[in-house]
């Protein structure tokens, strides 16, 4: 087995209490205090992830946004620089090669924030694509990324930085300063909550961490781990790569159409994503709730009386919702909100419904 | 981590405690900080009866499922109730307020087969 890889903020998190675990080839934090309270902190105050696993991919040149527009699925015309993007990145197949943020940086330079576990296969795929003057950089292990999630997140970071954060709007960024220190202030997350994510040099990990933590302390910000990174993009009905979408899976599949844009110049995947759409989806990707107590956990089938019509991807018992929640894929036919089916736990089988997504929103 | 030397252990990591023909039946402190926080309990029904070894119910955290073995053979009189509305308890009590099941023993003599708290602290040793 290879070393695990350390971040910039492994420190912190030791001394915090941080339970370290081997995730994506890194030693990271599942939780501090426990799943729960961190859950709770990221929905009524705030909590601060490390997310520095996440990798960073940047191209640049003339021709990077024409390569840009080959690899994903959403239209980069239409998104300015300083906005950000979801886009699916896909083989030619339709399937996902990952999930990624793409960040419009200038006219001609983009960066692709990818999973992890992933980080190796996208850059080599990227490589692999390149046409004309583009170069491709993976700086990975040159940035820290912490993100600051809840309702209290914004006046957190407001206090570290003369961006006037009313002006930054979802999915959009800024290259600009906290704690004196330069970082990309984006307005995104994966928690479903109002929330920050935040990109700068490595060497300032600690100083960043810090600076945060004395300034959040008084509004509740709490150190919060992988475990509650989990619950709470589970009940924002954000998918999971690896869990619910993967190289086996179309965005037309996972629900995530809106991702793709057909009506752009061609891009990986396209012709097979058309002609899925044309054959009809054998399967959807959907939300549920059990009907009673248990715990849905990925690779759990789903029967029909005795035909198993489809599997889970994601589940848990949902902290903030109280039900036992989950996303799986079911054949076509059983993906209409109301339906409802069995799910295998152990020898018993528990009724549930498939149920819009998000399972959690945010109280007005 | 303090053990109860007036409790009896098992390799699966489980606490009894004997009163009279009760057995109080729980998970020492060290599963329940290997499973962290438990999200679910299949409890199984008051009245039924188990063999020693037999699957009496299943602990869930959000990493892992693990089947519960009753250590001692016995009719299930009770069930922790309170463990149903609060499982929080199971992580910051478990060697006493979170408590499993109460079981009324069939066969004394299988308590011998159990660990001493020095035992198990001894066997805890040899895993780490």
């Amino acid at each position: 087995m290879t070393q695990l890889k350390q971040t910039g903020l492994y420190k912190a998190h030791i001394e915090a209490g941080g339970k370290m675990v081997p995730f994506a080839g890194f030693e990271l934090p599942i939780q501090y205090d426990s799943i729960k309270s961190e859950h709770i902190a990221v929905r009524t105050a705030a909590g601060m992830f490390d997310v520095s696993h996440m990798g960073e991919i940047f191209l640049s040149g003339p021709d990077a946004i024409a390569n840009v527009q080959k690899l994903v699925t959403q239209n980069m015309d239409k998104i300015k620089p300083n906005r950000a993007v979801y886009s699916g990145m896909l083989y030619e197949n339709g399937t996902f090669v990952d999930d990624i943020l793409v960040y419009r940086m200038a006219e001609n330079e983009f960066m692709l924030v990818v999973n992890a576990a992933n980080l190796n296969k996208d850059y080599e795929w990227i490589k692999k694509n390149l046409f004309g003057n583009c170069k491709c950089e993976n700086r990975s292990d040159q940035i820290t990324q912490i993100a600051v999630q809840g309702p209290e997140s914004k006046q957190i970071v407001q206090k570290l930085t003369s961006l006037n954060l009313d002006d930054l709007k979802y999915y959009r960024f800024r290259n600009d300063h906290i704690a004196n220190i330069e970082a990309i202030i984006s307005r995104t997350g994966y928690t479903g909550e109002l929330g920050y994510e935040l990109y700068f040099d490595k060497t300032h990990s600690m100083a960043m961490w810090n600076a945060l933590m004395e300034t959040g302390r008084d509004c509740g910000l709490k150190p919060a781990g992988l475990g509650c990174r989990d619950t709470l993009r589970l009940e924002a009905g954000m998918p999971l790569y690896g869990n619910d979408i993967d190289d086996q899976h179309t965005p037309l599949e996972a629900g995530l159409a809106w991702t793709v844009k057909f009506k752009k110049s061609d891009f990986n995947g396209k012709q097979a994503l058309v002609a899925q759409q044309e054959k009809g989806l054998e399967r959807h990707l959907i939300g549920f709730e059990l009907l009673t107590k248990g715990m849905p956990r990925p690779g759990y089938e789903i029967l029909d009386g005795d035909t198993k019509i489809g599997v889970l991807t994601s589940g848990t018992i949902s902290i903030s919702v109280g039900k036992p929640i989950g996303m799986a894929y079911v054949k076509s036919g059983y993906e209409t909100e109301g339906t409802e089916f069995d799910v295998v736990i152990r020898d018993r089988r528990l009724r549930a419904k498939v149920v819009s997504m998000p399972f959690y929103k945010k109280p007005e | 981590m303090k053990l109860n030397s007036a409790y009896k252990y098992t390799k699966d990591h489980e606490w009894v405690d004997i009163e009279g023909e009760i057995a109080t039946i729980g998970i020492t402190a060290h599963a329940a900080e290997q499973l962290g926080d438990v999200v679910f309990i299949e409890f199984p029904e008051v009245g039924s009866v188990f063999d020693k070894g037999d699957v009496f119910g299943v602990v869930e955290s959000v990493k892992a499922a693990v089947d519960c073995y009753i250590p001692v053979s016995g009719e299930i009189v009770e069930i922790n109730e309170d463990l149903e509305s609060a499982l929080e308890i199971m992580n910051d009590d478990p060697e006493n307020e979170g408590w499993i099941i109460k079981v009324r023993l069939a066969d004394t003599s299988e308590l011998d087969e159990l660990l001493s708290a020095d035992d198990y602290a001894e066997y805890l040793s040899t895993l780490e």
